[in-house]
């Protein structure tokens, strides 16, 4: 049995056949189907809203088979406005792939020891990583915006790398806590006995081990730093802006926004809707802090 | 534990001829060097704040009279508790977190249910059910509001339309109901993500004890409620736990769907009202103190379910 926290014995995963398979079995298939359309409608919406014009996105009864037109697309890249779309994208890619990559250099070490060679205390180490998590970062945000306010931080896209780093950090050391502690430990023996260094030990044995909880924890991350708006909306003003906050500036109290907004929501939704798809599994593995194979 | 246990009682490799206490006290800070970098950036970077905040909560400070700043003792406190927005703001955190956590996870578990079963398409509908987890929280708040929600030419007022024509109810969603049109579109995010981690629950159920019930006769309400709800509980605890964690300090879709109007002004939303429009910031401070005093209370009980599920883990192993 392994370390994970909730963990129940792993299986040979690929497929698994349904458990039961009763009457009812093809109704219930058909129910499924009917759910699963039903929560993937308002995104097929959106996408679809964003090919039409905003006259035709705006009618009751919607029109669904109207002309499908770019011009949503062309709004959002700054057509009329001018307003390019780059400069938050970039913001957005810099903050999250940025403080991802600090947030795995400092949690692998950590993780390492919470779980190969623990300190003492390591699960209190472990719980005071979570309880940060808890305390509501909104109860933070002032003095942060005073600090960055005093230091000249304001609007700059290195205060977001550092407090995203934060933001995560607790997440990924939980994460990578339970998937070092699968790393077999003939493996880090055979490593010790040949005299390697911790350096040496993490680089050359555990990181290649354990790339894909590495991966994971990574795309978790992300997304997180991505989707993330408060701090960025408080902190940052014109330079530094993300896509997040870019996105709400859509919305006009007059005249017709609705297929601009939708072309805009899928655009910034775009890399974390291909990375969730293109590593589904990963992300149950994520979620659950690592707890959940 | 088989992976920890055995290096853990495991002296450090150290070098030859040492006494036993000089071992231990460099093997110590061996153990504890990987570890300070992530710690140290943790503390400086998430508890340094939390100390100004409580100095600032004690301050009469507001930036739009900055000649006034000074000492106010435990005025904002005062302030804090007997100013009814506030209060209301935290019955309004607990029925929004209450609310999207509960439906959520039993839609989950539902949804789950369903996909523990083998059917023609059935990784098609897991990415497709997936997907609303994965829209950036801000752009679904957006999509909510404007595409589906709104009374002209919403998507739910013009199925309306469709099913009862020219004379359909068109209701104004977010103004009748504000506080379940945020609970709608929140459960709608987070029921793929309870989806997720209950079906990896359900997958890892031992089949030899379900195949067990069978023999015996025992019906698929039974199975359910004496095998399956049992080994579930784990998972449906982590769900919820995790789910709290981040629905608790929602601001996206408090501020987008309602600008935090109509009651639905939850704390964080309060908060950054208090700091950001009305620039008390000793008040806004001595909110924050008082949210993270309640946080502690709930996290406190909270971790003890982590830990107890932890310890049952490392039990058996």
């Amino acid at each position: 049995m392994s370390t994970a926290t909730v963990a129940a014995p792993r299986k040979a995963k690929p497929t698994r056949p349904g458990v039961s398979r009763g009457k009812g079995a093809p109704l219930l298939g058909l129910l499924a189907w009917i759910v699963g359309i039903t929560f993937f409608l308002p995104v097929a919406w959106m996408v679809l809203t964003a090919f039409h014009s905003e006259q035709d996105a705006a009618t009751n009864p919607p029109s669904i088979a109207a002309d499908l037109t770019l011009q949503g697309f062309r709004e959002f890249f700054g057509a009329t406005s001018g307003a390019s779309p780059w400069p938050p994208l970039i913001n957005s890619a810099m903050a999250s792939l940025v403080s991802t990559l600090i947030v795995l250099v400092l949690s692998i070490p950590a993780a390492y020891a919470l779980s190969i060679r623990p300190v003492r205390k390591w699960t209190d180490v472990l719980f005071f990583f979570l309880s940060t998590k808890m305390l509501p970062a909104v109860a933070g945000l002032l003095p942060i915006y005073l600090i960055a306010q005093q230091a000249g931080m304001l609007d700059n896209v290195w205060t977001l790398v550092i407090l995203y780093t934060s933001m995560n950090l607790p997440i990924a050391v939980w994460m990578m806590r339970s998937f070092l502690a699968e790393v077999p430990v003939e493996i880090l023996e055979a490593a010790a006995i040949d005299g390697a260094g911790l350096f040496t030990v993490l680089r050359r044995v555990i990181v290649p081990v354990a790339m894909p909880g590495i991966a994971a924890t990574a795309l978790i991350c992300f997304i997180f730093s991505w989707n993330e708006m408060l701090f960025a909306r408080v902190l940052t003003g014109v330079v530094a802006q993300t896509a997040p906050v870019f996105l709400t500036s859509f919305v006009t109290s007059q005249g017709l926004f609705l297929a601009k907004v939708c072309a805009a929501a899928t655009v910034i939704s775009l890399p974390v809707l291909a990375a969730g798809f293109a590593a589904q599994d990963k992300l149950v593995q994520g979620l659950s802090l690592g707890a959940v194979k | 534990m088989t992976a920890i246990a055995p290096t853990a009682e495991k002296p450090a490799p150290a070098g030859p001829a040492r006494t036993p206490t000089a071992i231990r006290r460099t093997g110590d800070w061996a153990r504890r060097a990987p570890l300070l970098p992530a710690l140290v950036f943790l503390i400086v970077v998430t508890q340094l704040p939390f100390v100004a905040t409580l100095v600032i909560s004690f301050m009469d400070w507001n930036s739009l009279y900055p000649d006034q700043r000074g000492f106010a003792g435990v005025g904002n406190y005062v302030d804090v508790f007997t100013d009814a927005a506030l209060r209301d703001s935290v019955v309004t955190t607990i029925i929004l977190t209450v609310a999207v956590v509960l439906i959520s996870v039993l839609l989950g578990l539902g949804v789950a249910l369903l996909l523990n079963r083998s059917f023609r398409g059935r990784g098609m509908v897991r990415t497709l059910m997936i997907a609303p987890f994965l829209v950036v929280p801000v752009a679904a708040a957006l999509l909510w509001k404007h595409a589906l929600f709104n009374p002209e030419y919403g998507l739910l007022n013009g199925v309306l339309t469709w099913i009862f024509g020219s004379d359909a109810p068109q209701p104004d969603w977010i103004t009748e109901a504000p506080l379940a049109a945020v609970v709608a579109s929140l459960v709608w995010q987070w029921t793929p993500f309870m989806m997720l981690i209950l079906l990896a629950g359900l997958q890892s159920q031992p089949l030899d004890a379900l195949e067990a019930a069978k023999v015996d006769g025992a019906t698929a309400w039974q199975t359910f409620t004496h095998l399956t709800l049992p080994h579930m509980r784990r998972y449906l605890e982590l769900g919820a736990l995790l789910g709290s964690i981040y629905i608790v300090q929602n601001f996206d879709a408090v501020f987008t769907l309602t600008s935090g109007g109509l009651g639905t002004a939850n704390l964080p939303y309060t908060i950054y009202t208090t700091f950001y429009q009305a620039h008390d910031y000793g008040r806004a401070s001595a909110a924050g103190v008082v949210v993270v005093a309640g946080t502690i209370a709930i996290a406190t009980f909270a971790l003890r379910v982590v830990s107890s599920l932890f310890r049952e883990e490392e039990g058996r192993a």
